[in-house]
């Protein structure tokens, strides 16, 4: 790349960190200080925002360069994996966004606690919510630092760790200074550059080809090689038993996985009601499904306009397909639209990394000063305001995740999203759908249902190929992989169930009739929501 | 600054605060029905209206929607990740063009995702949003009713 791209680039990203900037000091200029305002920004965004920032929230780097290179190099197997991100959504429709509206404050702990004994079930829910955010950190961490590589040519490890540091600290700052109202703020604007750009891109794609997308598809698989194969499941994810078992894992984890992320549950406490909550997740589910009908043309237009032997050659993963796209339509790599376009998409991939990363820190920073601070704390401490807990935990969670990120800077993470799903399916949604559902789910059934699934999750990914045993793991020297699957879903989420029900069953406090009632009555009518 | 919603209006005292140290409720200015106070727990009162009959009838509702359509969705994604991954021979047969089976399978799951959605939020606001926004004002009352005696 030249140093035309690099410089443009830099400058429209300058452009959106000045701008969201500019939002935090805006934003915090009355600020009250309330935990009402820092962890659900006062409640009053409409579900249009609120459609936005989900949006925003989901629909990270890895998505957007991500599942169109993998559609670029591996054609319908990326379409695939792409699929079970949208379907996901009905699970957050149909049984948690306004029960969790209803019933909740902040976090996932409260939906549960409301029916509990609190301190057990907090520290379990607070330990699994921070783990899934950790881990999808950690892998939007790494991901800009090998974003900066790749679009700017910069590949020095110097350029990298400066990325990852400041991403990091930009996002404590958005998160401690603006709390939820500006990273509410910063989502929507992510999300609309990000349609933005790729409805211009895929208008630019459908036009090249006259609005046929026949000839899309057929000019895609002959230019990759594989012929009709290239249209059809197989490439990537159907090369053996394991291969598609792994698969298998991966889609089961990312449906059921997407209504336990804290990052997307707290987002239904920005809006007033639960009516308001449920016209948000609509607005978001037309949003991201758009999105992804649109990365689907551009992982196919990326394949029959560039080639894959041009993307695989720039990066093995796939994830320059884009970026390469976008250089193609605005006229090829020494023109002035080339340049324009390919740094507009590289500005918005970081834009991306930035909004989604203050999002999980917001979360996660909750998590901690909401349910596990608030619990572990020694009583005769001094007390301390909730809020002061929290933008001090954004700073920890900020200087963990660029620690984390500088360590794995060199690894290979990309399971690390898949895992972050798994977790959260396999610890956060049995305990959440129980308490939600279940009239005889004790407090023994909350917590071995959390840890049920948190502890097998990170087991299985341990023994796993990910971790040692084949040429591409973190510790390719070593040998101590007993489980063949990449991705843990497929036994642990199974695992989180029926740990809850086995613990409940087994458990001698006698399920509370008028809690029950209770959480029942709220949920559905919003009775006492605050 | 107040919320233009009739919803926004009755903030009650926070999930998970023990009974007694809830915050004081805002005045109402919106027109009330009276109860005569039960002398009953908070418990007692979610007990009731869970037992109701209006209730049980938005509970139904909901279930008889959600249940069958969550079943119906999940079931067919499992169907497709796996026919996908095990039987791509079946997959790959033409249906017009390029468009395979495979191609039509993928754009399915995007079109039933989109007419869930919009059944769901149709058939919510239709048939359970007017039902429970009533028996939230009443289970407040019942509460506040309560509150008000015992303190």
């Amino acid at each position: 790349m030249t140093r035309d791209h690099q410089t443009l680039a830099l400058l429209l990203f300058s452009a959106f960190v000045a701008v969201t900037l500019g939002i935090t000091t805006w934003v915090s200029r009355h600020r009250q200080g309330s935990a009402e305002e820092f962890y659900a920004g006062g409640r009053l965004f409409s579900p249009m925002e609120n459609g936005f920032a989900i949006a925003g929230d989901y629909m990270s780097a890895a998505s957007f360069l991500g599942i169109s290179g993998l559609i670029a190099l591996f054609g319908y197997d990326g379409l695939l994996y792409s699929v079970g991100f949208l379907v996901a959504w009905l699970v957050v429709l149909f049984l948690v966004a306004e029960l969790v509206r209803n019933c909740g404050r902040f976090t996932l702990a409260d939906v549960v606690v409301s029916r509990m004994s609190e301190r057990p079930v907090r520290i379990a829910a607070g330990t699994s919510s921070v783990t899934v955010s950790v881990l999808y950190l950690v892998a939007q961490m790494v991901g800009a630092g090998s974003l900066v590589g790749l679009l700017l040519g910069g590949s020095s490890g110097a350029a990298q760790s400066w990325t990852v540091i400041g991403v990091g600290a930009l996002m404590v700052i958005y998160v401690s200074f603006g709390g939820m109202r500006a990273t509410t703020w910063i989502q929507i604007v992510k999300a609309v550059l990000l349609l933005g750009g790729t409805v211009t891109l895929t208008a630019l794609v459908l036009v090249r080809f006259r609005g046929d997308f026949d000839q899309l598809l057929l000019t895609a698989a002959e230019r990759s090689g594989h012929g009709k194969a290239f249209l059809a499941p197989g490439l990537r994810y159907g090369e053996d038993w394991t291969a598609r078992f792994d698969f298998i894992s991966l889609g089961l984890a990312l449906v059921l996985g997407t209504a336990g992320l804290p990052h997307i549950l707290s987002r239904f406490y920005t809006v007033p009601t639960a009516r308001a909550a449920r016209r948000s997740v609509v607005w978001s589910i037309g949003l991201i499904g758009g999105f992804y009908l649109m990365t689907i043309v551009l992982g196919f237009g990326a394949a029959a306009i560039v080639g894959p032997d041009a993307v695989r050659g720039s990066n093995a993963a796939g994830n320059t397909a884009v970026p390469l796209l976008a250089l193609d339509l605005g006229g090829g790599a020494d023109s002035t639209g080339g340049t324009v376009f390919f740094a507009i998409v590289a500005a918005i991939a970081f834009a991306t990394i930035l909004a989604v990363v203050a999002g999980i820190t917001l979360a996660s920073s909750a998590s901690v000063a909401h349910d596990l601070y608030a619990s572990l704390r020694r009583r005769h401490a001094k007390p301390r305001s909730e809020v002061t807990v929290a933008r001090t935990a954004a700073v920890g969670v900020g200087v963990v995740a660029i620690a984390l990120g500088l360590l794995a800077r060199d690894l290979n993470v990309a399971f690390l999203v898949g895992l972050a799903f798994a977790v959260a399916a396999s610890a956060n949604l049995p305990v959440l759908l129980y308490s939600l559902f279940w009239r005889g789910f004790t407090t023994r059934g909350a917590v071995w249902s959390v840890y049920g699934g948190l502890i097998p999750a990170l087991a299985l990914v341990v023994l796993s190929p990910v971790v040692s045993g084949s040429p591409e793991s973190l510790f390719p020297g070593v040998d101590f992989q007993y489980f063949p699957l990449q991705n843990p879903g497929l036994v642990s989420i199974p695992l989180g169930f029926l740990a809850g029900w086995l613990g409940t069953v087994t458990s001698a406090e006698l399920p509370d009739e008028a809690k029950h009632a209770e959480t029942e009555v709220r949920s559905l009518t919003g009775a006492g929501a605050v | 600054m107040r919320y233009d919603d009739p919803w926004y209006d009755a903030l009650a005292s926070g999930w998970g605060e023990s009974a007694g140290a809830g915050v004081p409720v805002p005045a109402d200015s919106s027109g009330r029905r009276e109860y005569e106070a039960p002398v009953a727990a908070a418990a007692d009162v979610y007990l009731e209206v869970q037992r109701s009959e209006a209730f049980q009838e938005v509970r139904s509702r909901y279930r008889r929607f959600v249940a069958p359509a969550a079943a119906g969705f999940f079931v067919w994604y499992l169907a497709y990740v796996v026919t996908a991954t095990t039987a791509p021979g079946l997959m790959a047969r033409p249906v017009a063009g390029a468009v395979n089976v495979a191609m039509v399978a993928g754009l399915g799951q995007f079109l039933t995702t989109f007419l869930l959605t919009w059944a769901y939020a149709r058939h919510a606001r239709l048939r359970r949003d007017r039902a429970a926004l009533e028996l939230r004002w009443d289970t407040q009352e019942l509460t506040r009713g309560l509150r008000g005696g015992s303190s």
